[in-house]
């Protein structure tokens, strides 16, 4: 395989880029430095800016503010078709009257390669997606999938710094996006670009990404890899995003050592810090439902079981504390409905975020 | 030399400056592509609006001097101006009517067909061919010696022939095979529009083909036909050649088109012209406007059912 | 779909395709009538002409002068075709593509030529192009016939484009592609198939405008449609079969156009805008 990113452009760097539609602030001042070759993954519910953010980076819309540069070249001000960019759209955004070969080489021929060497080029590019077979077909001919390769192909032959990929896989069935996601690590590995991928799936950039940029209300909440993101969130909604789907708010008792003691749902419960919170103040205990274990101890929150399901090896449910708030919870053995438990927070795996000012 | 490096300053800041202003436009929607509607949006300014206000101006600027009403004067007041908006009505309502009445049950009907396009395709020939082509059809077909008072005849339905042209049943004749196409196909648009589902859940909660109709189908299909009317209706009161050629244009089918053009064309008073125009462009706006205020109380929303 | 098989919906539906039958019979009678006349070298009180022949065509030919308007008339709607599909596609992208403010007042100018009727609007046109000088020239007769053609492209146009992905665009910059290589490479061939559809329906249509074209021409701006009025309308002074001959040729002329045109577009769409055909 010879396409091969181009190399030595140095990092893309974004200095308090804001993006403004109106008075709706879509980027509020955004600082990122992206590395060479890296797989960074912007990630976030949707309207939190992250397509906003690699639309500016295409030059799709124009910056309100702040600056964008590829290594010491600032480029913010340069027309989409002079940035030299390859990118995957959702909606593919294949050019319905050519066919796959002539989707693949539209960048080349914009370059001015003709010739043998487009030829050799766009023949590779399919080669990489695996589509050789289907070259002379129409997109409309193509399932979605095939067509997802071709848009993937005709971004990778222009042997671009870097691929900017917006939700790509959000149009496929559930089986082929697990296909896909192994499919686009390989590329971007075998070729060696840096990859910027937006997406709303959490599971997607923590099984894709080097680095994941995690977003909402056009700023950026948290930077770090997969391990950090699902580890240590560093505040509560990140944690909601990571699958801390018990969000408990309550009152400090004690904070010691890094850990604290909250009073939530009628019982008290321990965990880690990780927003500054002071004895008195209120605050959110966030904690998964698989930490959120059934009858395993004695004390926990005493909670009443109102649904459960059998999802292999364990059953998870959802229940209801005596103060009314509904929690998600992981059994080892089947409850019934309507049976009381105790469910017993895992000490190491819950975490304690400041909350709202009283 | 040392203003080099301060004019350079002033010409970043001044893009500084100038960029929040483009973008502020392209935020609106006014960028360089909102531009290209202008050559057309001109073009029609230049020749549908200002001269629609120009008649109206022209309107009031008597011929002859006088107030600027006397050509409005003149037109409720003499009997051979202002019959001709009931010779008009008189024509163009009941052919509306019936070509609406005539669509609905038939389109009903041809959207149940596999292949419809043979028939709107014949259908279509009417209204392409216009009204000219049908005025001279018709004055041959219809006269006393054509095949349809033979026809007729023939099967013992009249005794002597009866006479349908150079009177109102020629222009309604001709009224009729080029505005029932028209009135059919746009009736036809909106009946296919309706989710065919619908009539099924009717059908399986026990409505008749009766009540399906008058109860699901048509409230849903009633705005999509007041438009219809409204179409239909304008273009019969516009009715003009046929008027001319298929009537009897002295009498008793002297439509107000026909008023219009003989004060700009024979009397050569564009003043009174521009009035009759505005006139003839009142009365439709009129009906026009009852129409769709009776629309707005009617049920607008989709028609394809609530899935998607 | 549901199908009632008792005796009155039989019935109904009996009378609904019989009153579509009598229709249609009385159309093709019409167009026969002024065909069979054409042909007839004498036509009086019988089913059928005594004999038939070919020479009224060459007696209409000279004299309706009829090569002299058939070039006008083509040269009026080519002309025609091409200014309204240019000024029109132009401005129904814009429509399509931006929001901005003002886009609704916009909308209802382009939409009310073709709710009000031509000679509505024609009369006071006629006057304003009569001051103008442009009455009875050929460009008079191109200007009027704009009026309801821009506004139909725009129409026809507006959804076509708005069923192209913007983002489509959007990829042909990123890939490198200048204005120029955006229009020529990309939006050219995807619009190409509505254009062609929205200016062979302009073609029809003004094929067979009779009011603004008759309103504005002068004796050598005529296109055919008014010159067969006027020659109706002086009937008696030429031969009926000359003038059937002549409505024949018209006939001939517009339906060609038709043939083609409906090769690309849904019958419908030449009186409404057709709604998209649902996908299966």
């Amino acid at each position: 395989m010879t396409i091969a990113a181009r190399h030595g452009v140095g990092a893309l760097e974004l200095r308090g880029v804001r993006r403004e539609f109106g008075s709706l602030a879509a980027l509020a001042g955004i600082d990122l430095r992206i590395e060479e070759g890296e797989f960074i993954a912007l990630l976030g519910p949707s309207g939190c800016g992250k397509s906003t953010a690699l639309n500016c980076i295409a030059g799709l819309l124009p910056l309100s503010g702040g600056s964008i540069w590829l290594g010491d070249r600032r480029i913010d001000r340069l027309k989409p078709e002079e940035r030299g960019f390859g990118m995957v759209f959702q909606s593919y955004a294949l050019f319905p009257h050519m066919n796959v070969r002539k989707n693949v080489g539209f960048g080349l021929s914009m370059k001015g390669v003709k010739g043998a060497e487009a030829a050799r080029r766009v023949d590779e590019g399919l080669a990489l997606v695996r589509l050789q077979s289907q070259a002379s077909k129409l997109p409309g001919q193509l399932s979605g999938g095939q067509q997802q390769r071709v848009a993937i192909a005709r971004a990778v032959v222009i042997e671009p710094a870097i691929v900017l990929m917006d939700e790509p896989l959000s149009n496929l069935d559930a089986k082929l996006r697990m296909e896909m996601r192994v499919e686009i690590r390989r590329i971007h590995d075998t070729i060696g670009s840096t990859t910027i991928y937006v997406t709303h799936d959490q599971d997607e950039a923590l099984s894709m990404a080097d680095r994941i940029v995690v977003m909402r209300d056009g700023m950026i909440r948290q930077v770090g890899t997969p391990e950090d993101l699902y580890e240590r969130p560093l505040h509560a909604d990140v944690a909601d995003f990571m699958g801390f789907r018990n969000r408990m708010p309550g009152q400090v008792r004690a904070v010691a050592n890094g850990r604290a003691e909250v009073a939530v749902c009628g019982t008290t419960v321990q965990g880690l810090v990780r927003e500054p919170v002071q004895a008195g103040a209120s605050a959110v205990v966030s904690i998964r439902p698989e930490d959120l274990v059934a009858g395993a101890s004695a004390s926990g929150i005493p909670a009443r079981v109102t649904a459960i399901e059998y999802r292999g090896r364990a059953f998870f449910g959802t229940a209801l504390a005596e103060d009314g708030t509904e929690l998600f919870f992981r059994a080892d053995r089947t409850v019934a409905k309507d049976e009381a438990v105790v469910l017993a927070p895992l000490p190491d795996r819950t975490l304690v975020f400041a909350g709202a000012p009283a | 030399m040392s203003s080099v490096p301060l004019d350079g300053v002033a010409a970043a800041a001044g893009i500084e400056e100038a960029l929040p202003l483009r973008i502020k436009l392209a935020a609106r929607g006014l960028d360089g592509t909102t531009l290209l509607v202008l050559p057309a949006f001109l073009a029609i300014v230049a020749l549908f609006v200002y001269p629609f206000l120009y008649g109206l101006w022209l309107s009031f600027q008597p011929k002859d001097g006088g107030a600027a009403l006397s050509n409005y004067v003149r037109f409720f007041s003499d009997p051979f101006l202002y019959e001709t908006i009931g010779t008009t009505l008189r024509i163009a309502l009941p052919v509306t009517i019936v070509n609406l009445l005539l669509a609905v049950p038939i389109a009903m009907r041809v959207r149940l067909m596999r292949r419809q396009r043979i028939l709107t395709t014949i259908l279509v020939l009417p209204v392409t061919l216009g009204t000219v082509l049908v005025a001279e059809g018709l004055l041959n077909y219809l006269g006393p010696q054509g095949w349809f008072n033979r026809s007729l005849m023939w099967l013992g339905v009249i005794a002597g022939p009866v006479k349908l042209t150079n009177n109102y049943w020629g222009v309604v004749a001709s009224l009729l095979i080029t505005g029932f196409p028209f009135t059919f196909l746009l009736t036809l648009s909106y009946v296919t529009g309706i989710d065919p589902a619908l009539e099924q859940a009717g059908a399986v909660h026990g409505a008749s083909a009766r009540s399906r109709f008058f109860r699901i189908v048509l409230p849903l299909i009633l705005p999509g036909l007041a438009i219809t009317f409204c179409l239909s209706f304008v273009q019969a009161f516009a009715v003009f050649p046929s008027a001319v050629l298929l009537g009897a244009p002295a009498g008793p089918t002297r439509v107000i088109s026909i008023a219009a053009y003989q004060a700009a064309f024979e009397e050569y008073d564009y003043s009174l012209a521009s009035a009759i125009a505005m006139i003839m462009g009142l009365v439709q706006f009129a009906l026009v406007a009852a129409v769709l205020a009776g629309r707005r109380l009617l049920y607008r929303g989709p028609v394809a059912g609530t899935k998607g | 779909m549901i199908r009632d098989t008792g005796l009155s919906a039989k019935l109904w539906r009996i009378a609904i395709w019989a009153a579509t039958a009598v229709f249609i019979l009385n159309l093709f009678g019409m167009i026969a009538a002024v065909v069979t006349n054409s042909f007839a070298t004498r036509w009086l009180g019988t089913w059928l002409p005594l004999g038939y022949t070919t020479r009224w065509y060459v007696a209409a030919w000279n004299e309706f002068q009829l090569d002299d308007v058939l070039i006008v008339t083509f040269q009026v709607v080519f002309t025609v075709v091409l200014v309204s599909g240019l000024l029109g596609v132009l401005a129904a992208y814009a429509l399509a593509r931006r929001d901005f403010p003002g886009k609704r007042a916009i909308m209802l100018v382009f939409l009310l030529p073709l709710l009000v009727p031509p000679i509505t609007y024609g009369i006071p046109m006629a006057t304003v192009l009569y001051r103008a000088g442009l009455a009875g020239t050929f460009w008079g007769v191109v200007l009027a016939n704009l009026v309801p053609t821009i506004p139909f492209v725009v129409l026809v146009m507006i959804p076509f484009i708005e069923q192209i992905d913007p983002r489509i665009e959007a990829a042909a910059r990123v890939f490198g592609a200048s204005t120029f290589k955006l229009l020529v490479r990309v939006l050219l061939p995807i619009l190409l198939p509505g254009m062609l559809a929205a200016m062979l329906l302009v073609l029809v249509r003004t094929i067979a405008m009779f009011e603004l074209t008759f309103l504005t021409a002068g004796p050598t701006s005529q296109t055919l449609v008014v010159a067969l009025y006027y020659a109706v309308f002086a009937a008696g002074v030429r031969a009926g079969q000359s003038i059937d001959a002549m409505a024949v040729i018209y006939m001939v002329v517009t339906l060609v156009w038709l043939v083609i045109a409906l090769r690309f577009v849904n019958p419908t769409q030449i009186v409404a805008r057709a709604k998209q055909e649902p996908a299966h």
